[in-house]
């Protein structure tokens, strides 16, 4: 009994059957009190499952072995009991009702009362004091909705401590946010282990592992695979373990011949989110676009692409002037866009990946308005086959689809379009080692055919590894463009900071 | 690790689970076999063929409706002005055949009228940004008032003998009305599944932006949705009219509830993208068995009204169920 209490969370031997699968097999987490502890595994290693056991969204199998908190056996039956034990997760998709002010998020459920009614008085003080915690610096009567995300994902915290939480879980709290934000929360973690609660933190980005976390559990396939501190774990160990196989070649790269110019950008203009931005892209060339969120990045090439209007400014594709006012005509002069959040503007999700694949090239095989279903399945298989889309079938609902394979879907729209110059904005995010290496092929195999790509990306390490050119964006003006040999983090961190 | 039991035994719960999913549409089969079984046996007239005549002329007209708003609710939207745009082709076509006018020209331009106030409908929602539970409440009424000024509240009647003639007329011993229907059924599947056209509106009904994003033309789109819907409404009209002889400024009047109600239980979802006509035109005929039911047992109609209004609520529940687990 006494040895286990240095643990705040010991689950072992977990097992959770789902109909078909393991989704896992004899898994056993030891998280000591006052670590900041990382979870790592590829999608549908069974993180999720494992953290929904803990949060009693699910239930553990019966032969599965205990769960103890501080040294007690517990059986956690819902999430309302898990919250009361002191767990409090943090999702990837923040959940605040965003219409309600700061305190009264963090209070939901539990708000101060006088007399049977709200004592709004004691609620911001007491919000103001949770999120000095933090060390938020916002009006508890805020909304939520005016917050940027690291300010929202800071107040789900405050939500987590002003619960008495000893233990908090985070679950890829930085996919939306920027590096300067990530290294805010990473100050934030820090502080909150001293005052001796327990993280458990799960990402996809690596060298965050090695910045903030004190040991590292890797889940592979529903199984165990080792719990080391990460002082004695190298990037590539990681990714061996996770992936079973070592990946040499992380950010995969070919030398592919640049040729001729084919996108002109000149100073585009939208108030106040991009400013008179001028560049250009070549055959085979790969530009990064570098920038914080909310620095005018995601704009800029909404602004190629037609998806917003730009105030002024002028677009050449292969030398000749265009006038790009909606997506339909991007589309007409070979601009493709994969946007940022593939679920909310990728893909329509209760549609079957083949009709998601021939959503925009239906019109290029339709014959007046008459869909051609043989060509758009064939056209579908190849995409599965070419981008090795996992999937059971062709007529399989994309929204049952892994996050890797729903970027290969939305990329596979473009494919079958022949877009000359195909804009990513943030291809990567949330999703796994392995299929990041695919995209990244995918891209390489593009330029071979001589498409040119901009590559819109917050994660350094993925940009200085695959892009030709590297620009830099800060409040809406191009701050700098960086050769491939020339860029480093160093640099490209304070253009973006605009110093 | 222990022991693991082999998973050999299926349970038959969990095989109607997949029957159901391979074919969503198989639980309203069988509701709608059932209903018959039942009445069959309960009463020996249902099924002669004067009843069932009777059930295929009545379930026709809502039928018509419903595939418009198949389309409608698929697209993620909603169109409540359907029963006033039957009220108004009523009016407008039956007072132009008085004026002389021949029944082909006056039809067609009964027609072109109401797509004309779909096309006003389609504006409110795509360039005024109106919501489409907004802008077809507004149309309900302005349609509705429409229909009562040109008739002057008075119903039409004197209507040439040819018109009202089609209502009464059988091909094959099956009512014309209900072969119409039919028709615009078949024509509704073929372009919901078959066409680029079908597959925008669920593409919208998904997702406005993904939509938008993937070069779908939103306006034009839009525009279909609600001209097309305003259209089935004006045949429903006019063969409304030919059914009764008689232009009525008050027909049609909670036809929008009625044809909601055959698409919801048919198993579309309100959030959009989710719906089929085949659904829709058996979720229309359960309603029609159930009005033709009551009546031929004799039970007091407002029964019916009851018993429809559990019937759409348990047909969601069931459907989310089946979502759900």
């Amino acid at each position: 009994m006494k040895r286990d209490n240095e643990y705040a969370v010991v689950m072992e031997n977990i097992n959770k059957t789902f109909p078909g699968v393991k989704a896992l097999d004899s898994v056993t987490f030891r998280l000591k009190k006052g670590e900041i502890h990382a979870l790592l595994g590829e999608n549908g290693a069974g993180k999720s499952t494992l953290i929904k056991i803990l949060m009693g969204v699910y239930q553990k199998d019966r032969d599965s072995g205990k769960i103890l908190l501080d040294g007690q056996e517990v059986h956690i039956n819902s999430p309302i009991k898990a919250e009361q034990l002191g767990l409090s997760a943090v999702y990837q998709n923040i959940m605040l009702a965003r219409h309600l002010s700061v305190a009264e998020n963090i209070f939901l459920g539990q708000q101060p009362k006088k007399n049977g009614v709200i004592d709004w008085k004691k609620m911001y003080e007491d919000a103001e004091k949770v999120l000095e915690e933090v060390s938020l610096d916002v009006d508890p009567r805020a909304l939520v909705k005016h917050l940027t995300p690291v300010q929202q994902e800071m107040v789900a915290i405050a939500k987590a401590l002003a619960r008495r939480a000893k233990v908090l879980i985070l679950d890829e709290p930085t996919a939306q946010l920027s590096e300067e934000e990530t290294v805010q929360l990473h100050k934030i973690m820090r502080g909150l282990k001293k005052s001796g609660i327990s993280i458990i933190y799960i990402s996809h980005r690596l060298d965050e592992i090695f910045e903030v976390c004190d040991v590292a559990t890797i889940l592979r396939d529903g199984q165990y695979i080792d719990t080391k501190p990460v002082s004695e774990l190298t990037e590539a160990e990681i990714i061996r373990m996770m992936v079973g196989r070592s990946i040499d070649d992380l950010y995969y790269k070919e030398e592919v011949k640049i040729g001729k110019e084919i996108l002109r950008v000149k100073n585009l203009n939208r108030y106040p989110v991009v400013k008179n931005a001028s560049f250009s892209l070549r055959e085979g060339e790969i530009l990064g676009i570098f920038g914080l969120v909310g620095s005018g990045r995601t704009e800029l090439v909404r602004c190629i692409f037609g998806a917003d209007v730009p105030d002024s400014g002028e677009i050449e594709i292969e030398g000749r002037p265009v006038r790009v006012l909606s997506p339909n005509a991007a589309i007409e002069h070979g601009i493709g866009l994969i946007p940022e959040d593939r679920q909310q503007q990728g893909l329509a999700l209760p549609l079957t990946l083949a009709d998601n694949c021939n959503l925009i090239s239906g019109r290029d095989t339709s014959k007046l308005g008459i869909r051609r279903v043989r060509e758009e399945q064939e056209i579908a298989r190849k995409n599965v086959n070419e981008l090795r889309i996992r999937t059971p079938g062709i007529s399989q609902r994309v929204k049952f689809l892994s996050g890797g394979n729903q970027q290969k879907v939305v990329i596979s729209k473009w494919l079958n379009v022949d877009a000359k110059v195909l804009i990513f904005d943030e291809p990567t995010v949330g999703i796994d080692v392995g299929a990041k290496t695919e995209i990244y092929k995918i891209m390489a195999e593009l330029l071979k055919q001589g498409k040119g790509i901009i590559f819109i990306s917050s994660y350094l390490p993925e940009l200085l590894g695959v892009c030709d050119r590297i620009m830099v964006v800060a409040e809406g003006k191009i701050t700098g463009t960086l050769g491939r040999e020339e860029a480093t983090q160093e640099k490209l961190l304070a253009l973006a900071s605009n110093l | 690790m222990g022991v693991t039991q082999p998973r050999t035994k299926q349970s038959p719960w969990k095989k109607i689970r997949e029957i159901q999913n391979r074919f969503p549409l198989s639980t309203l089969f069988l509701v709608i076999i059932a209903l018959w079984v039942i009445l069959a046996i309960l009463s020996p007239y249902f099924f002669t063929y004067h009843n069932m005549f009777n059930l295929a002329r009545q379930t026709a007209v809502t039928a018509i409706l419903s595939v418009g708003m198949t389309f409608v609710i698929i697209s993620g939207g909603i169109d409540l002005s359907v029963g006033s745009i039957v009220g108004v082709s009523s009016v407008l076509v039956s007072l132009l055949m008085v004026n002389g006018w021949p029944i082909s020209l006056a039809i067609l331009v009964t027609l072109l009228i109401s797509c004309l106030l779909g096309l006003i409908t389609g504006v409110a929602i795509y360039d005024a940004k109106v919501p489409p539970f907004i802008a077809t409440l507004g149309m309900m009424s302005a349609a509705r008032g429409v229909a009562l000024m040109l008739s002057q509240g008075r119903t039409i009647t004197n209507i040439p003998r040819p018109f009202t003639q089609f209502a009464q007329s059988t091909v094959l011993g099956v009512p014309s009305l209900f072969i119409v229907s039919v028709v615009v059924a078949i024509v509704g599947i073929f372009i919901l599944n078959r066409t680029q056209f079908g597959r925008n509106v669920y593409a919208i009904g998904s997702s406005k932006e993904v939509a938008r994003l993937s070069g779908i033309n939103m306006r034009l789109n839009t525009y279909g949705i609600y001209v097309l819907s305003a259209a089935l409404s004006s045949l429903a009209g006019i063969l409304m009219t030919s059914r009764l002889a008689s232009g009525i400024p008050t027909s049609g009047q909670g036809d929008e509830m009625d044809a909601i109600a055959s698409v919801v239980i048919g198993g579309a979802s309100l959030a959009g993208a989710e719906g089929s006509i085949l659904g829709t035109m058996i979720g229309a005929l359960i309603m029609a068995t159930l009005r033709n039911g009551f009546n031929l047992l004799g039970i007091d109609p407002f029964w019916m009204r009851i018993a429809i209004g559990i019937l759409i609520v348990l047909a969601v529940f069931v459907d989310q169920f089946r979502k759900n687990d």
